[in-house]
């Protein structure tokens, strides 16, 4: 009885209360999005309000039971767990039923159940057990294969289901990784790979190659600090580009600008980089070679988005960047999510006043659009209030994170705040038309018991074992 | 690891960078741009048109002629359709697989969202049955309209029917859409802006897939529609029915009028046919058969058959030559029979004769003596002409009588230079153009001309304009009863005395009295025969009664009904006798039995 009781008196109740909130606050919008004037009992089965009032009862039971277990469990388990979940996925992918186009579900007696959804806490205990291990050095070819590996492989598997969405969920554990040791330069990597991956698609190839000379011309300046080089480097570029011109004049070969452009850049970087080889400049060699990772990488964006990606996914980007506009076809999703938002005004038009939502306008709405019903009803004042708590509670997270003793609970602690903030960002960004639309839930909002289950447990398995964070045993 | 820890800010800043930018958006879409507000309520307002139920139409008596009865409307939402059985639909709603497909391809065309129209006017009774086996087939919407509904079916030249409106009149009057429904010819047409009422309008709040879901606002600014005036008319439902029964498998009209008044009592044009036909769906169809009938029975004959008026003209030139002096109540004319000259007679009888006998027995050389008297007052035959032709106009004759019935015709009262053109300036005279004097050459008139006439003389002098329409009445307003001109003959009251007791002496003195005489009523006519060079003359007959203070004035035309007394006055007795007596007597029956049961329309004998 003691010990239970220092358990209790440990546990987070901060997070515990906004994790309440924030359940309760979804189901008030499911049971409004979900509400017709029919049926307005609140524990009606056959309506998703009824259906979400038993998981969440479920879900309660569920994170009693998570804290009563011993955290050493989770620690001792955590390759276990993982295993039987990437069996779970593997089986789900041969004997699994198709919903939605995406094979990902088990159903059995008419209840759905989703093994991708509990990969993710599983995927955070693997991950966190294997960098929590003593002696772990994260620049190390094996460590680097092992946590690729365990991150990527069961996305891998998800993404082999269709369910694209909850795949790129697992890239986010590059945030943890980042917090564990990994470079910073992975970030601008990424970051860059964005920003090229939307000019590429958005500008025309003139505008981004000359966008990309100028930034490397920058780099140099800002590396080199002499402004003389400056000069020196810009008058030979130019050289070779009015050289390669002349030659395609006299030999009339017909050179677009952009091909003299782009042959006098290559021919420029080749000479360059030998240069700063010969002369140690190593920032510089590196810089050319990002300048030529960039061409290479803008180059096939186009060919890697017509080839790789399906025509759904195409059309959706497309219609986020502003390429395409089709408000009736691939557009509808968010052009109806945005009129429901924007129709709320400041303060919403009043719990179960949404026309919007409750009129169909918006598909989706009671999982992954569920956001539409906060922003048409409660007002721009309703959808800040939510936006602030679930950043009250990722900023609270990782303060529980960086508190823990043991790096297991570190670790497993990043994992919950970035996949919690990930499905945040892409949900939320999507009904806003800031994100293409990616197909997940919003955390504790979105109806649906595999997801409320599975955030449920991930989030308090971290709040148990925070409860131990003195335990030395970790 | 201490760089290490100082990463926690970073992401923190990622996180709260992203929740800044969300806000910001959100910031942007909800409280700055209200551009969303509007696309939200376009989204789900539908603004629904509310028919208002058109007008109901009276006869003089209060009983109903026309109404109102519901039909449906069968709609399709092509993005709704499901799968469904396109054979037993088909036949539920009578129409064939290829037009249903056809229909659909075109809705689709139209809207994958918007309902269209593929389906019109099923009946009630069809639809009672289809609305139960609804909901087997998802898609398909009826929506409720109204249906003209005429309770007796008579009456159809007068009440008119109704269409759908012409482009032309939606570009011309923004009341009307597309489908909408206008009154097209008769009182429908006439008094459409009293019977259309007002449209409403209803918004509806819908879901996605156009269903209603209530009303907005609870229905503050919904406009409800109001309800088309009634018209009370002046026809006499009973009489309408009787006259248009004596006129079976006849052609022909007859045209009853209240003298004191001017108000149509019944009017006829045969053959005519059920308004029931030209309503609903299966309107198409027998609007086709109707208007390539060889009969034309949707040819107004009252209004628009311009005929002479053959002998019974010879009533108006009596009354021009006791006006205009050239005779007087005892002036007599010798007639030498069928040996007469220049215009023979066709009766027996003593001679000479003076006016009054001259009317009963319809002496064709008195009425030219007459009227080259006429003429021959004046100093030149134009003058005369145009002074006798003046008299005749005032009687109505000539021109349209400005009454509520559209489509009326002028009739012909020749101009002065009409005769000029033919024998040229001074080669004509009296004797040019006799057969003036006897109704018949270039004169024309039409049954309702007549009529009116036969008021002209019934009230001594004048007439009201004939109309149909007595009053109209809103559904909350007084009503409002229509003024119609009084117009007064150029032949002065105290003329009339000893023509109108010609006109008795005919129905009581000639062998008329067998068939025209009516117990207990001084009727008087005068009968007519029109030459026709097509086949069978036709049979005229004007006629008012009581001689004091009469109540009716008609005219009856029968086609090819060989002369005057044979069928047109017969068939006017019994109107008068019905209307005033209100039944026939039991003596008459036989008569009545006669008439219902001759049969003209195979007896065009061409001579």
């Amino acid at each position: 009885m003691v010990r239970r009781n220092t358990v209790v008196g440990n546990i987070d109740w901060v997070t515990v209360v906004i994790y309440i909130i924030l359940v309760f606050l979804g189901w008030v919008n499911i049971y409004s999005a979900v509400y017709n004037e029919d049926s307005q009992g609140i524990f009606d089965i056959s309506q998703r309000y009824g259906k979400q009032l038993v998981w969440i009862g479920a879900a309660l039971v569920l994170a009693f039971f998570i804290i009563i277990i011993e955290s050493r469990f989770y620690v001792f388990f955590g390759y276990l767990i993982y295993g039987i979940m990437l069996l779970l996925l593997i089986s789900v992918l041969i004997f699994g039923t198709e919903v939605n186009g995406a094979r990902s579900w088990f159903i059995i007696g008419g209840f759905g159940f989703q093994p991708g959804e509990f990969t993710k806490f599983a995927t955070a205990l693997a991950l966190a057990k294997y960098i929590s291990q003593y002696n772990f050095k994260m620049y190390r070819l094996k460590s680097l294969a092992i946590i690729g590996f365990i991150i990527f492989f069961p996305a891998l598997l998800i993404f082999l289901q269709h369910d694209t969405g909850s795949a790129l969920v697992y890239t986010v554990f590059i945030l943890v990784l980042y917090r564990e040791g990994l470079t910073g330069v992975v970030l601008f990597f990424i970051l860059l790979v964005v920003v090229l991956f939307i000019l590429a698609l958005v500008i025309s190839n003139t505008a981004i190659l000359v966008f990309m000379l100028v930034i490397s011309f920058l780099s140099f300046y800002i590396i080199h600090q002499k402004f003389k080089d400056l000069w020196k480097v810009v008058g030979v570029f130019g050289l070779i580009v009015a050289i390669v011109w002349g030659i395609g004049v006299f030999f009339n070969l017909q050179f677009t600008n952009v091909s003299v452009l782009l042959i006098g850049s290559v021919i420029s970087a080749l000479v360059f980089l030998g240069l700063s080889i010969r002369k140690r400049l190593h920032k510089i060699s590196l810089l050319i070679v990002i300048f030529f990772g960039s061409l290479l990488f803008t180059i096939s964006v186009g060919h890697v988005f017509e080839n790789v990606l399906q025509e759904h996914q195409q059309a959706r980007i497309k219609e986020l960047l502003g390429i395409e506009s089709d408000p009736l076809g691939a557009g509808y999703n968010v052009n109806q999510s945005k009129i429901a938002i924007g129709s709320g005004g400041f303060l919403g038009k009043g719990f179960l006043n949404g026309t919007q939502t409750k009129f169909n306008f918006v598909p989706e709405q009671s999982t992954d659009f569920i956001f539409c019903t906060v922003g048409e009803e409660w007002g721009f004042l309703g959808a800040f209030t939510v936006i602030t708590l679930f950043i009250f509670l990722f900023i609270r997270l990782i303060w529980l994170a960086e508190r823990q003793r043991s790096v297991f609970s570190r670790v497993y602690g990043y994992s919950v705040a970035t996949i919690l903030f990930f499905h945040f960002m892409v949900n939320i960004g999507m009904t806003i038309g800031l994100m293409p639309v990616i197909g997940i839930p919003l955390p504790f909002f979105s109806y649906g018991g595999s997801s409320l289950w599975s955030f449920t447990i991930l989030l308090f398995i971290f709040l148990r074992l925070d409860a131990n964070r003195l335990d030395r045993i970790l | 690891m201490e760089n290490l820890v100082r990463r926690q800010y970073i992401i923190s800043g990622i996180i709260l960078l992203t929740a800044m930018v969300f806000v910001a958006k959100l910031f942007r879409l909800q409280v700055l741009s209200s551009a969303y507000v509007q696309y939200a309520t376009n989204n789900v307002l539908r603004k629904v048109v509310q028919y208002p139920a058109r007008g109901l139409i009276y006869s003089r008596n209060g009983k109903l002629l026309v109404y109102n009865k519901a039909a449906y409307d069968l709609l399709v939402t092509p993005r709704e359709l499901g799968s469904f059985d396109t054979l037993s639909l088909c036949n539920m709603l009578n129409i064939s697989v290829d037009y249903l497909a056809s229909e659909i391809k075109a809705a689709k065309k139209y809207s994958y969202y918007k309902p269209s129209i593929i389906v019109t006017q099923i009946s009630s009774e069809d639809y009672a049955y289809f609305q139960e086996q609804l909901y087997k087939y998802p898609g398909f919407y009826v929506q409720p309209r109204t249906l003209r509904e005429y309770p007796r079916s008579i009456a159809a030249h007068i009440l008119g029917y109704i269409s759908e409106a012409s482009q032309e009149l939606i570009n011309k009057d923004n009341y009307y859409n597309p489908g909408d429904y206008t009154g097209a010819t008769g009182i429908e047409k006439k008094y459409e802006r009293y019977l259309r009422g007002e449209k409403g309008v209803k918004y509806f709040l819908v879901d996605v897939h156009s269903r209603q879901k209530g009303s907005y606002e609870n229905g503050k600014r919904d406009v409800p529609a109001i309800v088309g005036e009634n018209i009370i008319t002046t026809i006499d439902m009973g009489l309408q029915e009787y006259a248009e029964s004596l006129m079976q498998n006849k052609k022909g009209s007859i045209v009853a009028i209240e003298p004191s008044t001017g108000e149509i009592l019944a009017m006829v044009s045969a053959p005519y046919y059920d308004p029931n036909m030209l309503v609903g769906r299966s309107r198409g169809v027998n609007y086709a058969r109707l208007s390539t009938d060889s009969l034309k029975p949707l040819f107004n004959r009252a209004l628009m058959a311009e005929y002479p008026p053959g002998s019974t003209f010879k009533i108006a030139n009596s009354l021009i030559g006791l006006q205009e002096g050239a005779i007087n109540n005892y002036t007599s004319f010798s007639c030498s029979g069928p040996a007469s000259y220049p215009i023979r007679c066709t009766h027996d009888h003593v001679s000479p004769l003076s006016i009054q006998s001259a009317i009963r027995e319809s002496c064709n050389p008195f009425f030219w003596n007459n009227f080259r008297l006429i003429i021959g007052n004046y100093s030149t035959t134009a003058e005369g002409y145009n002074t006798w032709r003046n008299h005749v106009l005032s009687f109505g004759f000539g021109h349209k009588l400005g009454t509520d019935l559209l489509s009326e015709m002028d009739g012909n009262v020749p101009l002065e230079s009409f005769y000029n053109n033919i024998y040229g300036r001074r080669h004509w005279n009296a004797m040019t153009i006799r057969s003036m004097a006897i109704g018949q050459g270039e004169l024309l008139v039409t049954p309702l001309h007549l009529a009116n006439f036969a008021a002209v003389v019934a009230n001594r002098g004048y007439y009201i304009v004939p109309h149909v329409v007595r009053s109209v009445q809103g559904y909350n307003s007084e009503k409002e009863t229509l003024g119609f001109a009084k117009k007064t003959s150029s032949v002065k009251p105290e003329y009339f005395e000893v023509v109108i007791n010609g006109m008795q002496d005919v129905v009581e003195k000639t062998s008329l009295r067998y068939t025209t005489r009516v117990q207990g009523i001084e009727v008087c006519g005068k009968t007519g025969t029109v030459q026709n060079p097509h086949g069978s003359d036709h049979s005229v007959f004007i006629a008012f009664a009581p001689k004091d203070n009469p109540k009716i004035a008609l005219s009856v035309y029968v086609e090819n009904g060989g002369w005057g007394s044979r069928y047109a006055a017969p068939i006017a007795s019994l109107v008068i006798e019905k209307y005033i007596n209100g039944s026939i007597a039991n003596s008459r029956k036989w008569l009545e039995k006669k008439m219902l049961d001759a049969n003209l329309l195979d007896t065009i004998q061409p001579e």
